[in-house]
């Protein structure tokens, strides 16, 4: 073989960490930064699957306390279902969580709907317009958010603290360059860190650990039989009587799961009999089409992820 | 990967169970466009199947718009989609790729961009176990080539792939492969870079990166993917000394203290002795904390929570290690620096330095020499451009527990943060430097650096006190080996002074001890900083309008002119006095003291020199103690006194 490699011991096999083990490491490393360097930590909390497993790390890093910051959940009122109940009853209820939920109340008195609006328009208002509102309301210095760099070629390059100015604008042109574990937080008054524990996880690895770790998800993930209608090119759930009523009298019952979980008509299900994580892990490592799909914020003309973060998004 | 497909739809569990125990391996890709990097990442991640359906459509629309190969298959366009911000002049460092084969899972640094490739490569290096370099294999090894592998070894990687790249180019030839091969092997050897392989391939047909070559039937090597699958790195880690930096004390109820972390170095179990740094308290590990339950052992890179035996109180920025393997600890260090801001960095700079847990302000000192990354020369410089790399002295304003990075890079790298803009503005790995080298001189390091505190200036001119006193401040320093009669000396003179009507006041090496530098040891850099402080009480005297009269051994010519300096500075007249008598007079003398001096050991301590006494060349005056008495001694000195104005 052609090298000039010097013969290592061989390694200890119990101090190999796993890649799971390795990731978990590196998240509550960030998140124990986070609540170390800042004043006003928050955790946004979407209540998908990716939140869970940050609040799962987060009450990792603090046991046997509870995190040192609450929780976050931009509420557009569009939600499944599920969602809330799995908000109230498991995450405040059963975790005791801290759970700050904003709405934007300028918006919901507007009456802005995504069925009429678009997802473009809805979105703005409901979850962009309300997180400014609610990070200006509370003063938060940081904000922990679950975006992956798997998740689309553009977030690729995204760091792990993402600066953000006074105005909450990400300036692609000024991010901090990010060495080692060594994270550098400082923000003059008014600034802040959107801070991503879960970069480098891709979207088996949160799965895997969802797994293995037994982390409760919002039923909406497995598949059951359910009320869908197309709309917008996408299967979603009749999750509500706003569903207009013309396009409820298409509805029909479906075996559906959702990969991306957020406001029920803008998130396209997947046919799918996968009750199980094994199953649902199963179907995906056999998928041709990549996650982030079924969202239509994704393909909404003009509308690039880049586009979102630069103001404010993410 | 077809037989890992049908596992998964044929037993999920066991995929999931085999999946689970996957290795993390994090690789750096270094090249530019032209040596095929994207081509490369692009074919591993296709030969590795982690394309979708959805993005090989967009690289179908693309590649119509951008392809290069003629509507064939081209891997590249798959990375290549940073290609348009970079046109839009978007900052691209480091862009992350993620993949995962049966063994293990990948993270690949990709730094693309050429003017920033220093900074870039040096920030997705930090994090990396390997380093695929490739080279072009019809160009052989270049300048780049070697700025790549600078760059990486400087990073601390512990391995290296040289993926000789587009072999199809050069008709697959054994020969080209080991020519050039031969070439990186010779200069690398100046890098201590150990473990090299070199893999043939042509990334654009896929020969050697996933699957084995039929067209270079000559290599019976690895491919790139066996070698990124195989190669063990979980040695790299610093197994051996134990180190956590405290991040955040956990104190939910006052029955619970937890200190928590991510584990930088070695293994901690229950029981362990422990000593929490800097405040040297030693305890013992009571618990490791966990939310599944309480740990057995813990071990780098883990993210604990420890309790303690002892009621300690730690914060944030300490660190627990083994009290028998401690890190360093040091208010200065030396460390090769990596610019990464517009803005040059001077000597003198202040900036604040994150290090582990810790953020204190620091100021660089010193830049010893600038590397020529692309020839690797050493140049003199008084600062450092965006993207130099420079082996710089930094100066903090407290005390860190470090590592040489080569041995620990989590203890042993930091950053460097600007203090207005905030941003990062440099890297630094701390190096391994023989602590002879650095004796005493930090502290005259940050005496250099400009300081931001203002001067106060007395009201009361040096002539006003000279009218009062009568005499003008100087300083007398007396040099010479223990038993050359220096401290008797001093005091005679000073007695001299005191009757004819004159002010001084003796600072002697015993003294100082005992107050002044209570907290110094007789090594060689605190012997040095020992003559400091001297040096500074003695100006501070001669600002007063005092004669001062100092009495050390100040064994160094370098020490010695550095208080010549200070007082100097400071405007006041410095006399070195050579106190001198023969070897076999002052064994004598010592001998002497110690039948009289119940307190031999300090007498030992003094004689007992590190190195050899440095004679002054042009002391203002040569004192043979043997031949003169100690009257003449002083008479001498006063007749220096007079002769210089200090007295009438």
């Amino acid at each position: 073989m052609p090298s000039t490699q010097a013969t290592h011991a061989p390694p200890t096999p119990a101090r190999v960490l796993t890649h799971l083990q390795h990731l978990e490491a590196e998240s509550i490393h960030i998140i124990r930064e986070v609540a170390a360097e800042f004043d006003n930590p928050v955790m946004l909390f979407s209540i998908g699957k990716d939140s869970c497993v940050m609040l799962h790390l987060a009450r990792k890093a603090f046991h046997p306390a509870k995190p040192p910051f609450p929780l976050l959940h931009i509420d557009t009122t569009w939600n499944f279902r599920d969602m809330y109940r799995f908000r109230n009853e498991y995450i405040v209820g059963e975790l005791g969580m801290e759970c700050l939920v904003h709405i934007n109340e300028e918006g919901l008195k507007r009456g802005v709907d995504p069925f009429r609006d678009g997802s473009k328009v809805f979105t703005d208002v409901m979850n962009l317009g309300a997180l400014r509102q609610a990070l200006d309301k509370y003063g938060f210095d940081a904000a922990f958010g679950g975006g992956r760099r798997d998740e689309e070629k553009a977030r690729a390059k995204e760091r792990v603290y993402s600066f953000r100015d006074a105005n909450h604008q990400w300036d692609p042109k000024n991010q901090r360059p990010e060495l080692w574990n060594l994270y550098n937080g400082m923000v003059q008054k008014g600034e802040q860190i959107r801070a991503f524990p879960l970069s480098n996880w891709t979207e088996l690895d949160i799965w895997q650990y969802i797994h293995l770790e037994n982390i409760r998800l919002v039923p909406a993930y497995f598949a059951s039989e359910r009320d869908v209608v197309e709309f917008e090119g996408n299967l979603i759930a009749v999750d509500d009587g706003r569903v207009p009523e013309k396009l409820r009298k298409t509805s029909r019952r479906e075996w559906i799961r959702f990969r991306t979980l957020g406001d029920y008509p803008l998130s396209g299900g997947t046919l799918s009999r996968a009750t199980t994580l094994p199953e649902i892990i199963q179907e995906m490592l056999l998928a041709t089409r990549s996650e982030r799909e079924g969202r239509a914020i994704d393909k909404d003309p003009g509308a690039s992820m880049e586009e979102k973060k630069r103001q404010g998004y993410y | 990967m077809i037989e890992q497909n049908e596992l998964i739809a044929g037993d999920i569990h066991a995929y999931l169970q085999q999946h689970e125990r996957k290795e993390l391996l994090r690789f750096l890709t270094c090249g530019s466009v032209d040596d095929g990097k994207s081509t490369l990442i692009g074919r591993i991640l296709f030969d590795s199947k982690m394309v979708y359906e959805d993005q090989l459509a967009a690289l179908e629309v693309d590649s119509r718009r951008f392809g290069t190969t003629g509507g064939a298959f081209d891997p590249a366009l798959l990375t290549d989609g940073l290609r348009a911000e970079r046109e839009q002049g978007i900052t691209i460092d480091v862009a992350y790729r993620y993949f995962s084969t049966a063994k293990r899972k990948f993270i690949i640094a990709d730094t693309p961009g050429h003017q920033q490739y220093t900074r870039n490569m040096a920030t997705g290096a930090s994090n990396c176990d390997l380093a695929i370099i490739l080279i072009d294999a019809r160009h052989g090894v270049l300048e780049q080539t070697r700025r790549h592998s600078f760059i990486t070894s400087l990073l601390g990687i512990r391995h290296i792939v040289v993926a000789i790249n587009k072999m199809d180019l050069v008709d697959w030839s054994e020969e080209v492969f080991e020519r050039i091969k031969a070439q990186y092997t010779e200069f690398a050897v100046k890098l201590k870079l150990n473990d090299i392989r070199f893999v043939p391939m042509s990334a654009l047909e896929g020969e050697n990166v996933v699957h084995t070559s039929g067209r270079m039937p000559w290599y019976t090597g690895p491919t790139l993917m066996h070698v990124l699958e195989n190669v063990v790195i979980v040695s790299d880690r610093d197994f051996a000394r134990f180190r956590l930096p405290i991040q955040f004390v956990n104190r939910p109820n006052l029955d619970f203290r937890g200190f928590t972390g991510t584990i930088a170095g070695g293994i901690v179990r229950p029981g362990d002795p422990v000593i929490v740094l800097p405040s040297k308290k030693l305890s013992r590990v009571r618990r490791i904390v966990t939310m599944d339950g309480d740990l057995d052992e813990a071990f780098t890179p883990q993210s604990v929570t420890l309790t303690l035996e002892d009621e300690i109180d730690a914060s944030r920025g300490d660190m627990i290690v083994h009290p028998d393997d401690q890190p360093r600890i040091a208010r200065a260090f030396e460390a090769m620096i990596v610019w990464m801001a517009d803005e040059p960095m001077p000597v003198g700079g202040q900036y604040l330095i994150k290090h582990t847990t810790r953020t204190s302000p620091g100021v660089l000192t010193a830049i010893r020499h600038r590397v020529d990354v692309n020839t690797l020369e050493q140049q003199d410089t008084d600062h450092l451009n965006l993207n130099e790399i420079g082996r710089c002295v930094v100066a903090l304003q407290r005390p860190i527990c470090f590592d040489p990075y080569q041995q620990n890079r989590s203890t042993g790298g930091f950053i460097l943060i600007d203090r207005l803009t905030n941003n990062t503005v440099g890297a630094g790995m701390i190096l391994d430097h023989d602590p002879q080298q650095l004796r005493g001189t930090h502290r005259r390091d940050m005496y250099l650096a400009p300081v931001q505190v203002q001067r106060h200036d007395s009201h009361i001119t040096l002539e006003q006190r000279f009218q009062r006193l009568g005499q003008r401040p100087a300083t007398i320093w007396l040099t010479g080996l223990t038993g050359s009669g220096k401290s008797a000396i001093a005091y005679a003179l000073e007695e001299r002074l005191f009757n004819a009507g004159y002010l001084a006041h003796v600072l002697d090496g015993r003294n100082a001890r005992l107050g002044l530098s209570v907290d110094l040891t007789f090594t060689d850099e605190d012997r040095a900083e020992n003559q400091r402080r001297a040096a500074e009480v003695a100006k501070l005297f001669n600002n007063a309008g005092l004669i001062s009269i100092c009495a050390f051994m100040s064994p160094h010519a370098d020490d010695r002119d550095w208080a010549r300096k200070i007082v100097e500075r400071g405007g006041f007249p410095f006399f070195e006095v050579y106190c001198h008598a023969p070897e076999d007079v002052l064994e004598e003398r010592i001998r002497k003291a110690r039948e009289g001096n119940i307190d031999t050991e300090k007498v030992i301590a003094f004689s007992d020199l590190d190195s050899p006494y440095e004679p002054p060349k042009n002391p203002t005056l040569l004192l043979e103690t043997q031949e003169l008495t100690l009257e003449q001694s002083v008479d001498q000195l006063m007749d220096l006194l007079t002769r210089e104005k200090i007295i009438r």
